[in-house]
């Protein structure tokens, strides 16, 4: 489409993660698009799990003049963005010092924890991850459940990321109707609105 | 036209380019989209054939009627076709044929890490390996006209991070128009192998081979990129990105095509560098031929974990550019991290420039020590397989189980599976278990597209063959674990076209099982199950028991979801824990009397389905028709 834009960085990593059902695989079509729109080489790698739903979801973007791994190594992400918070922690190797994490704030209790006994971490656990990291807690859950649709959470989170990255809103938008359901265009822009709202709200207080 | 594709879109894509008439494929992660893909096309005919087999015998008959055809399946699925891969192997083709078959190094949703190149070399058939979606669209047309220009089938072969990974595409916007023979061809001496005409036919493979290794030195998708020749590379497949990226002063060899080798280019490109290394996934499938060439390649300074089979990087798991770079480093290709320049780390409040980056390790966050759970795959909340492996485990019967969804039946807390290796393995590793004498009784566990992948001839074995094996055969209606694809019992094609709705029950009757051997249940209903297994283990002698259930995750069964609640109850007895769902939850309140956490119901993960409520001793869960209906 149009030249690459000489205002956004060379190159950007991102990565998402999250639970299987969540839309991660979603959010990461939609940044894939839009790198591409926006004049970039665009890479988005994703491993589709062994069930349906409920394991742990990782998937790549990468943008830059040419890209060649499909993988981003550790230490290589400039974003990640987690759906769920859990998996914020189990990923935050990926995140380049003086990164940026979006942390939905949003926890979904895997089998082992329920009936395994095993440790869920804590917040403050969650944000210990992160020391030389800047993160950023997103009440996406909260937003969606309060918009009427819990299944928008990953737009709220795709609107505070939007805060981060320096492209048109419009850009986003083209990029968001041509990827989610007719019915759902309507939701899914008050979705991402609110996300950008809440990032902007954040950053005054 | 530049698309954003998949590596499995741009081989539909590319299949529907050269003018493939036919694909046929069974589902299996990584390759089952690219049928899905296919189907949709104009003048295209696409089925999910019931096992990898019949899929690539049916690809083989349109290539001998003259139309380009293709089948796909994953690494494991070839092993099942491996048949009809040699015997096509020796008659050549009529018309472009092409096998996809998808490779799974790090084993994402397999059981094992086999490499597939081997295949071809096995067969003496010609092996493409694609770097990326732009490879995997133009290696696919190249593809049929290698078949069709040597006779040969051609083996593509893509591996997980190919498939799913999604990239810019260049792709054609025209369907290119074969011409269409105007009869069958009869020619008994290439098609008919009977011994006298296949040792005739054999020296065939040998000429082909030879002929290919020579074509093989133009062929445009092997290229040598020269830059330092200090240090060079050979690499296909996707490790071709990660030398680009942890090498980037290095030349490389690029090779589209792994079998045959182009013998003169290989050793023009290994003279012209000081170092040579081979960079490729899984086997030393390219760094072997290399030796046997006589070629030196580059001893590392530090051995390998290994050192009998690949020299520098590992031979186990996929490959990216951490572990590249770290082998690289061990092998002294890249000074150690300590003499390298750090890259240094942004400003934190903008995004993100990252420095480009160097012969070094990245540098990380703080390593800080948080437990984090391990989030396994497991069975849905409202999945109809929970109940019988609940019901199984508490029976304490020897289960031998089978791949798909179920597999997952292993796990904690439902415990109930004592095997599972390959499709269709549950039923004969039973029989084998009871035949041997084991004591125990064993029960085969199988889903319904895989007992008519390959359950239904060791079900016939079980009865011919006479042992007490108890069969279950959980139907929920679709291929679950790839993400429902349909199956003869579905009632629909892969092109969506409503047919024949394979009736399991009646299979099994026609076998020779007798009614009072086989039931169809409910799979929800624990009670009528737990029943029926037990009168048929207390007697001598094999049984079919059917569960029937559609999938909770298809669209009917999500439409009918009404999540249950836990009412005052509840005493923490844990009892209704043991199912397994992750809809059931832990409340923070403990049972005064008990001290144990009373169970919670989560109303967004709940379907209805009402095992729980069936195997709670106290009634604290209300059944779907005691629920308060929704205002």
């Amino acid at each position: 489409m149009s030249e690459q834009p000489t205002h956004l960085p060379a190159q950007i990593n991102l990565a998402l993660v999250g639970v299987g059902g969540q839309g991660t695989i979603l959010a990461s079509n939609v940044l894939a698009e839009l790198g591409m729109r926006a004049g970039y080489d665009v890479k988005k790698a994703e491993v589709h799990g062994m069930s349906q739903r409920g394991g742990s979801v990782v998937s790549h973007v990468r943008w830059a003049p040419l890209v060649h791994s499909p993988i981003i190594p550790a230490g290589g992400a400039d974003v990640l963005v987690a759906f769920e918070k859990m998996e914020a922690a189990r990923y935050a190797a990926l995140l380049r010092p003086g990164g940026t994490v979006l942390v939905n704030d949003y926890a979904i209790e895997p089998i082992t924890v329920i009936t395994g006994g095993a440790h869920y971490p804590d917040d403050a656990e969650i944000e210990s991850l992160f020391a030389g990291a800047r993160l950023v807690w997103v009440h996406g859950a909260r937003v969606a459940d309060e918009l009427g649709n819990k299944h928008v959470a990953n737009v709220v989170l795709l609107g505070a990321l939007s805060t981060l990255l320096g492209l048109p809103e419009t850009e986003w938008a083209a990029v968001l109707d041509r990827r989610v359901k007719a019915a759902h265009v309507e939701i899914n822009h008050r979705a991402f609105a609110a996300g950008r709202d809440e990032l902007a709200a954040r950053s005054v207080s | 036209m530049r698309r954003l594709l998949s590596g499995n879109e741009a081989i539909a894509r590319a299949a529907w380019e050269a003018g493939a008439v036919v694909g046929a494929g069974y589902p299996g992660t990584p390759s089952t989209e690219i049928l899905e893909e296919f189907a949709p096309y104009p003048d295209v005919y696409a089925e999910w054939s019931p096992n990898e087999k019949v899929a690539l015998d049916v690809a083989i008959g349109a290539a001998y009627a003259g139309r380009r055809a293709f089948a796909t399946m994953k690494h494991v699925g070839l092993n099942v076709a491996a048949d009809s891969f040699w015997s096509v192997a020796m008659t050549g083709v009529e018309a472009g044929l092409v096998v996809v078959s998808a490779d799974d190094p790090s084993l994402h949703s397999s059981q094992n890490e086999q490499d597939n190149r081997f295949f071809a070399r096995w067969a003496r058939v010609p092996c493409l390996d694609p770097a990326d979606a732009q490879d995997c669209h133009d290696l696919m047309v190249a593809a049929f006209d290698l078949s069709e220009r040597f006779d040969t089938p051609v083996l593509l072969r893509p591996t997980t991070r190919v498939c799913h990974t999604s990239s810019p595409v260049e792709v054609g916007e025209l369907r290119r128009s074969m011409p269409v023979p105007p009869a069958y061809v009869r020619n008994t001496a290439k098609y008919d192998m009977a011994p006298a005409n296949a040792r005739a036919r054999r020296p065939a493979l040998e000429r082909r081979i030879g002929e290919l290794a020579e074509f093989a030195e133009t062929f445009p998708f092997n290229v040598a990129e020269r830059r330092d020749s200090s240090l060079g590379i050979v690499a296909s497949g996707v490790a071709y990105h990660y030398a680009r990226e942890v090498f980037p002063e290095a030349s490389i060899l690029k090779l589209g095509m792994v079998y045959p080798l182009p013998r003169r280019l290989v050793a023009d490109f290994a003279a012209s560098v000081e170092r040579l290394v081979v960079l490729e996934e899984l086997d030393p499938f390219v760094e072997d031929q290399l030796r046997l060439m006589g070629i030196r390649l580059h001893e590392p300074a530090v051995p390998p974990i290994y050192p009998q089979t690949k020299s520098v990087f590992p031979l186990i798991g996929e490959l990216d550019p951490v572990s590249v770079r770290r082998a690289a480093v061990a092998a002294g290709l890249l000074p150690s991290p300590e003499q390298g320049e750090q890259p240094a780390a942004g400003p934190a409040e903008a995004v993100p420039a990252q420095p480009a980056e160097r012969h070094t390790l990245p540098t990380l966050l703080p390593l800080v020590a948080v437990d984090i759970a391990p989030r396994p795959p497991s069975l849905c909340p409202g999945c109809p397989h929970r109940s019988s492996f609940y019901v199984l485990h508490k029976l304490g019967v020897t289960v031998n189980g089978d791949i798909g969804c179920y597999t997952l039946g292993m796990a904690k807390p439902l415990e109930a599976l004592h095997t599972a290796g390959c499709m269709g393995a549950s039923i004969g590793v039973a029989h084998g278990g009871a035949r041997a004498g084991d004591p125990g009784r064993h029960v085969a566990v199988i889903g319904d597209s895989t007992f008519f992948h390959s359950g239904i001839p060791a079900l016939l074995n079980v009865l011919y063959n006479r042992s007490n094996v108890v069969t279950v055969i959980m139907d929920n209606r679709i291929t679950g674990m790839t993400g429902h694809q349909d199956n003869p019992g579905t009632g629909h094609t892969l092109q969506r076209q409503e047919t024949v709705e394979v009736d399991i029950e009646q299979i099994v009757r026609a076998l020779g099982f007798p009614p009072e051997r086989v039931a169809t249940i409910p799979s929800y209903d624990v009670k009528a199950l737990e029943k029926q297994l037990k009168a048929w283990l207390a007697q001598d002698g094999p049984a079919v028991l059917i569960t029937q259930q559609e999938c909770a995750l298809l669209p009917a069964a999500k439409a009918a979801y009404l999540p249950l609640s836990v009412t005052d109850h509840c005493n923490g007895c844990t009892i209704c824990f043991r199912i397994g769902c992750p809809a059931i939850l832990k409340s923070e309140e403990l049972d005064a009397r008990t001290h144990r956490p009373l169970a919670l119901i989560d109303p967004v993960l709940c379907t209805g389905c009402e095992i729980c409520a069936q195997v709670c001793p106290r009634d604290a869960i209300l059944f779907k028709s005691q629920v308060p209906s929704h205002v």
